[in-house]
């Protein structure tokens, strides 16, 4: 099962998520490392950003800060997967993928899984928080953020 | 002709004189090379419109279509190259944009004969429904292919979803969709789905994909080419075929429509709400002009989303407007993908689309409507850059 205490939601095998060369989103990947969620938080006007980029969107200033924020939203859609698009994730069976969005980051929005029974009801609007899901052991090691209810 | 000085603008300039298409074929079942298709349909436009290949002198495609521009024109022995157009990104959001930015070429006075193409060879080139060969990845799909979102499919099933429930969409109206391109191949001996009739029960029984999409819901995933051939309009009456004129395109997507992962601020959207109403202004009509469009279905969903924002419905009618009575040649209140579209003809990544919009203008369609004076394309729903396009006969301009 995919939700084994212990395990990852996802089998190994699926494509490792690293910095793009000229290292845009490294805080993103590192603060998950670290069990914190980092989002850029433009110093100059306030403006939130997510995705990363080199810009603030609102004012134009250059390097936005990175501010960490506290892993919790609401459910701002989902999907139930059934077909393995992956070689990793054929025989797995379906799981759950979600998009919460953060109100008190701006909205913006983080794709990931929803932790426990792959069959679950979702519901629009669930209020979830997030779960850090180290993987170790890969190589690169990396670490996502999952989602549970709350 | 101080008016045409001054007014900028596609309509009524550039006509389409030739079309051509390879077989299609399921992905891995064409014998021929990707550049190979390439060029039967580049020949076969030519030959329909009864032109010397010799005589083009510029390609415009999208998707970043491996048949280059320069070993094209070296290939047929074009005189000179003189256009050489590709549109960035937005997969099969470029179908319309291509054709755009070709027609723009020639009113621009860069060049007399465009053709505009896309060759696609899944089989060789490997299946967009999978992922393959990728250990690390940055970017967009960093935050996403870890989590199992990997494929088109799981992509685009968040905003469908979202979009439904805003707006109270039910699934039947996506089967509508998905019903209509079939009803529509089974006339269409081209295509892939043509003797593979589909009905609601088949439909509601096939396996889901990704919730909210069953198999049905889903385009195909094929081998083959297609291609138009685009003159200046004072030339389009000296071909075979009657003109099929461009009225109007439009290109790009809203205000930050680009904003990965899954941040656009208007989330459950096509990406035409700034096209749509483009489009319109420079053909000069309305969407109850349009007799019949063809709208790329990467997934049925979105399908509702770009119909809904080009004016056809409002999106709380949906499940009221998409019946498969509605869509259906020759006579239905919208008829839609009437040679079966990216669903049940072929995915030629929405360049079918093009085609059958010229047939249809020409009256030549193997699901000829009625009303054919004004056809629309609409590329690549709920991508960035989108595109759309309107053709429409020698009695509109």
């Amino acid at each position: 099962m995919s939700n084994r205490a212990g395990a990852t939601y996802l089998p190994s095998g699926l494509p490792i998520p690293v910095a793009e060369p000229d290292g845009l989103s490294a805080p993103y990947w590192a603060g998950l490392r670290q069990n914190r969620l980092m989002v850029q938080r433009c110093g100059h006007c306030n403006t939130w950003q997510f995705g990363p980029e080199w810009l603030c969107h609102r004012c134009h200033a250059f390097d936005p800060e990175w501010t960490e924020i506290e892993p919790r939203g609401r459910i701002f859609s989902w999907e139930r997967v059934w077909h393995p698009s992956h070689k990793a994730l054929r025989e797995h069976g379906p799981y759950l993928a979600v998009l919460v969005e953060i109100a008190h980051a701006g909205g913006v929005r983080l794709v990931g899984n929803l932790l426990g029974d792959p069959m679950q009801a979702v519901t629009i609007g669930t209020d979830v928080e997030g779960v850090f899901e180290h993987h170790s052991d890969s190589n690169p090691p990396y670490t996502l953020l999952q989602w549970r209810s709350r | 002709m101080a008016r045409a000085r001054t007014e900028r603008t596609l309509r009524g300039r550039v006509a389409v004189v030739g079309i051509g298409e390879t077989d299609y074929c399921r992905h891995g079942a064409s014998p021929d090379p990707e550049f190979k298709l390439a060029l039967k349909a580049i020949l076969a436009a030519c030959n329909d419109a009864g032109l010397d290949p010799r005589d083009i002198d510029g390609f415009s495609s999208y998707s970043d279509d491996r048949s280059e521009a320069s070993r094209l024109a070296a290939a047929l022995g074009t005189r000179r190259l003189r256009t050489a157009t590709m549109q960035w990104g937005g997969g099969g959001g470029g179908c319309c944009a291509a054709v755009a930015n070709a027609a723009a070429a020639i009113v621009a006075g860069l060049a007399d004969c465009v053709v505009v193409f896309r060759a696609l060879a899944q089989g060789q080139y490997g299946r967009f429904g999978q992922t393959v060969g990728i250990d690390t990845i940055s970017g967009e799909k960093a935050y996403l292919m870890p989590y199992g979102v990997l494929a088109p499919p799981q992509r685009f099933a968040m905003q469908v979803r979202r979009y439904m429930h805003e707006h109270g969409v039910r699934q039947e109206a996506l089967r509508a969709i998905a019903l209509a391109s079939y009803h529509h191949a089974q006339a269409n001996p081209r295509a892939v789905m043509h003797g593979k009739p589909l009905d609601p029960d088949k439909y509601d029984a096939s396996r889901w994909i990704v919730e909210p999409f069953h198999l049905y819901d889903c385009c195909m995933e094929n081998d083959g080419a297609a291609a138009i051939v685009l003159v200046p309009e004072e030339r389009a009456r000296e071909f075979r075929h009657k003109p099929a004129y461009v009225l109007g395109a439009a290109v790009g997507s809203g205000y930050r429509t680009g904003a990965i992962p899954h941040n656009s601020p208007l989330y459950a959207s096509a990406s035409f709400e700034t096209l749509a109403p483009d489009l319109y202004r420079m053909a000069g009509v309305g969407p109850s002009d349009v007799g019949v469009v063809q709208s790329y279905e990467n997934f049925t969903g979105g399908v509702v989303m770009a119909l809904a924002e080009h004016g056809f419905f409002k999106p709380e009618e949906a499940n009221d407007f998409l019946t498969l009575e509605n869509l259906v040649a020759p006579s239905g209140r919208l008829p839609l993908n009437t040679s079966g579209g990216n669903l049940a003809e072929c995915y030629m990544h929405g360049f079918e689309l093009v085609l059958e919009a010229v047939r249809q203008v020409r009256g030549v369609s193997t699901n000829q409507v009625r009303r054919n004076d004004v056809a629309m394309v609409i590329g690549g729903p709920m991508v960035t850059p989108a595109s759309n396009l309107l053709l429409g006969s020698d009695a509109t301009l």
